[in-house]
């Protein structure tokens, strides 16, 4: 692994360093300080101030302006105001928000207290999966400690700002980390999703303004607090500031989670920070952002990683889940797994995303069968472009990224589906062929002995032969061949 | 626990803390525990190193948990600070690698296979 530091930990600076049971330990390493000194000698403008100096953008995929979002918020007038924080992480393959949670969960609370006084509200509430147990208890704990020690509660630090935070469990639907999905299910509703506007920083939880913000990005703010707007401006690209922490997963030797400058390339983060492919594979794509985003390639090792390049990508950042794949990877499977998932997580709302994910769907199925057609990929093409014109909210707007992405880079790979039947990669089981190579094959019956639905047939020390007909693409009989007489076509 | 009032409170709790820190001369091993963690085995390796330290006899060792280190590929990972060296992360720590952390390194100082290097600067 190099030893270069090309990672910079601001949003996990204290995961893995502090107990996050212990309130102490994140006082020693000046917790509680930021919203003190906030508190204390600064205005709620001046907090808004600094955050949008900062340039900090949302974390939670969107990449809008917090600092914009909370002036907002801060102009209306209301009886009430919230803070919510979304921790309904729900992207395969993204777990960055549950490492906060469950390593630095004080960073969370304070930064919730902090954007409380910059809006002007006194609740705060985070939106947490109920499938986090372990962070669901540690943050439970951080408020109750937090609250015996004085600094939640009335009259923080002897000011006339008060807050407190409950929690609210998410049943873990995917929607509901749309805000507008999430506001709903939080107030016992449906999760389903609304047009905007009235954005939540109008007319948010129980119709009152409501601050937003993803888990990532309330840690980004008691070290903007700490440090500075200009420190933190000073990291990272133009109009993307700061770092990202990244779920490294797939077919990479450093699966973990990252945190690295906006601006990095993929190829330092694959290569370098993450050591390379598999068992020396050939690198072929990486998701970014979820199923909401798109495959970056081998074209675009060298690309600084920010929002507005993901976007000009077809990707997006999403919560920060790279999903890394190799030569073993079959394109239009992945494109198919996606619209599994969001065919599934659905909430059935809007036409657009209820019939047009089941429909992409089922032509992308048809496709790696070996039955699709050329009228197929002009299908998917216009209904695809439909759905992102058409779709109520986030979820269905995204959905058929994996799709187009795909489609643009591999389209040989769509094409090799279609007109040749074949899948390059040697995953679609319907389009493999197992065949036995007489010259190899040494006659010992192991491979007849293993298979499930007795196709291979072969008399003792004879070359023995696999209907095609009966044989259901196991793989069995390859695994078990000492003699590498098998191939997989 | 004494409330905290005012800026004033908070500050002279972390100078208390941050100094009972620096005068602490104990051997710490931090265990990362988070979800990914004790499933890979965390709380075994943890069990494991406190059966070592008492059967060693090493009085001065303590023991903490953390959050999760963000090095899955090497979980579950361990980190020991002896005072007066820098702290080292012990990664693929299964109950074997457990027993030989207390009985060469802490006790004896000697190294062992599978260090992750920092490759991080800290905010």
């Amino acid at each position: 692994m190099e030893a270069v530091k090309k990672q910079i930990r601001i949003a996990t600076r204290n995961c893995g360093f502090i107990d996050p049971e212990n309130i102490n330990e994140y006082i020693a390493t000046r917790g509680y300080e930021a919203l003190a000194d906030a508190v204390t000698n600064k205005t709620p403008a001046d907090v808004v101030n600094e955050i949008k100096k900062a340039g900090l953008r949302g974390r939670g995929g969107g990449g809008f302006p917090t600092g914009v979002k909370w002036e907002v918020a801060s102009k209306y007038q209301a009886d009430q105001k919230y803070v919510v924080c979304n921790a309904d992480e729900g992207d395969p393959g993204a777990f960055m928000d549950r490492a906060v949670l469950e390593g630095d969960p004080h960073s969370v609370v304070e930064a919730m207290a902090i954007c409380g006084y910059a809006i002007g509200a006194t609740k705060g509430t985070v939106y947490i999966r109920a499938e986090y147990p372990l962070a669901i208890k540690r943050l439970q704990k951080a408020i109750d400690d937090a609250r015996n020690l004085g600094v939640l509660g009335d009259n923080i630090f002897g000011s006339s700002h008060s807050f407190d935070i409950e929690l609210k469990y998410g049943a873990g639907a995917f929607v509901c980390g749309e805000e507008t999905a999430l506001i709903h299910s939080m107030e016992g509703e449906r999760g389903e999703p609304t047009t905007k506007p009235p954005f939540p920083a109008e007319s948010g939880y129980w119709g009152k303004p409501t601050a937003i913000n993803n888990v990532e990005t309330f840690a980004n703010i008691v070290p903007i607090m700490l440090k500075g707007a200009d420190w933190f401006s000073s990291i990272g690209t133009e109009k993307s500031k700061g770092t990202k922490v990244f779920a490294l997963a797939g077919k990479i030797k450093n699966v973990g989670l990252i945190e690295v400058p906006m601006g990095i390339t993929l190829n330092e983060v694959i290569f370098e920070i993450g050591g390379g492919i598999l068992g020396g594979k050939k690198f072929k794509a990486v998701q970014t952002g979820g199923p909401s985003g798109g495959a970056l390639t081998y074209k675009d090792l060298d690309t600084p990683i920010d929002y507005d390049n993901l976007i000009a990508k077809g990707s997006m950042m999403g919560s920060g889940g790279m999903i890394v794949m190799d030569e073993d990877d079959c394109m239009v499977s992945v494109a198919k797994f996606f619209l599994d998932f969001t065919m599934d997580e659905t909430c059935g709302k809007c036409t657009p995303c209820r019939v047009g994910s089941k429909r992409l769907y089922e032509m992308l199925e048809k496709i790696t069968q070996g039955k699709g057609t050329n009228e197929d990929i002009a299908r998917l093409k216009q209904l695809s472009v439909t759905v992102k014109d058409t779709a109520l909210c986030g979820l269905g707007q995204t959905m058929p990224n994996p799709i187009l992405s795909t489609m643009r880079v591999f389209e040989d790979e769509y094409k090799a589906h279609i007109e040749d039947h074949k899948c390059p990669a040697g995953v679609c089981s319907a389009l493999l062929q197992y065949t036995i190579v007489p010259e190899k094959c040494v006659g010992c019956t192991a491979c007849a002995r293993v298979c499930p639905v007795n196709c291979i047939s072969g008399k003792v020390k004879e070359v023995h032969t696999i209907d095609q007909k009966t044989c259901i693409k196991c793989g069995a009989c390859l695994e078990k061949c000492k003699f590498d007489a098998i191939t997989k076509q | 626990m004494e409330k905290i009032k005012s800026l004033a409170d908070l500050t002279n709790l972390r100078k208390q803390l941050q100094e009972k820190a620096v005068q602490n001369t104990n051997t710490i091993v931090n265990v990362s525990l988070g979800t990914c963690s004790i499933a890979s085995g965390g709380q075994t390796a943890l069990d494991v190193m406190k059966a070592a330290v008492a059967k060693n006899g090493l009085g001065s060792v303590e023991f903490t948990q953390s959050g999760c280190m963000c090095y899955c590929f090497a979980e579950p990972t361990v980190e020991v600070k002896i005072p007066g060296k820098e702290p080292v992360v012990f990664g693929y720590v299964d109950a074997a690698k457990a027993e030989a952390i207390v009985e060469k390194y802490i006790k004896n100082g000697e190294l062992l296979e599978g260090v992750i290097p920092v490759n991080y600067q800290r905010a």
